[in-house]
């Protein structure tokens, strides 16, 4: 695995590891219990995703998955603009997940081709189980078409997949709330 | 609207009523009864089916008491315990 190849897949841990976390703000106040598990399912295959992906990387830096999901400061991440917002709005939660499985897809596509077997298998592994979440993005976008705040929630966020390397204080914020019990203790600590 | 979920656990199993649940249409009930009933490897197949599609009936009306229309019309468990020590004691007879 080389430099660019680590940067990319940690650049899509990060990706995973952050929308995992504020997908799962909405376990116990999604709009009915039916999609609190459903989308709190989706955030837990998300964090997941982000698991594999790290321990990918760390093994090539000879770290931990651990390390390099929560010690790093956060203007290390690579992760979208899109994934850090705070999102309480249905509307707006629907239109990120629209958004983000959609570039998800077609990533997850182009790492499949990868010249590495393992980056290959896990990126065909990740993809079976994402195959679900577009499959929910794709419903609730067909429910939602014709509603004009999920339009302009669509319109507003869109730009935001492409941004990277800037963050904004959200991310401060949810890295925070994140590392808190883990900086709690010395650095080294066994959990 | 309510959705009723059936599962079978094991192919060739008969599909067992699993529970209910409330989605928009059947594409979000499909997508929920994977969260619910599948996820876990615990199902082989669901059917879900909107509850108003589902016919109950709970009326079987036997105003004569023709009792001999029901399985337990006639005590087969006696007749059957009674061959059997029929059986038994002759068996019994044959081998003195």
């Amino acid at each position: 695995m080389n430099e660019q190849e680590a940067r990319s897949l940690l650049e899509i841990a990060d990706d995973e590891l952050i929308l995992g976390w504020r997908d799962s703000e909405w376990t116990g106040i999604a709009p009915l219990l039916e999609e609190d598990v459903a989308f709190s399912s989706i955030a837990q295959n998300e964090i997941g995703h982000a698991r594999a992906l790290y321990e990918l990387v760390a093994r090539e830096r000879g770290a931990t998955a651990d390390e390099l999901a929560f010690d790093r400061s956060p203007d290390e991440y690579r992760c979208a603009r899109l994934v850090e917002l705070r999102l309480l709005d249905w509307e707006k939660t629907i239109a990120r997940h629209v958004l983000y499985e959609e570039a998800d897809a077609a990533r997850l596509e182009r790492l499949k081709q990868s010249d590495n077997p393992e980056v290959a298998g896990l990126a065909a592994k990740i993809d079976r189980e994402e195959a679900y979440h577009r499959m929910h993005a794709q419903i609730w976008h067909e429910r939602l078409q014709g509603e004009s705040r999920y339009v302009a929630a669509l319109e507003e966020l869109r730009p935001l997949l492409e941004e990277r390397g800037a963050h904004g204080p959200e991310l401060t914020e949810l890295w925070e709330e994140m590392t808190m019990v883990r900086r709690s203790q010395p650095a080294g600590t066994a959990w | 609207m309510i959705y009723e979920v059936f599962r079978q656990e094991r192919k060739g199993q008969p599909f067992q009523h699993a529970g209910s649940l409330e989605a928009a249409n059947q594409e979000f009930a499909e997508s929920y009864a994977r969260e619910f009933y599948g996820r876990r490897g615990e199902s082989e197949a669901l059917w879900v089916v909107p509850r108003e599609a589902i016919v109950e009936v709970e009326d079987f009306v036997d105003e004569l008491n023709r009792n001999y229309h029901r399985v337990d019309g006639y005590s087969l468990k006696d007749k059957l315990r009674r061959a059997r020590e029929r059986a038994g004691s002759a068996l019994v007879a044959r081998d003195r």
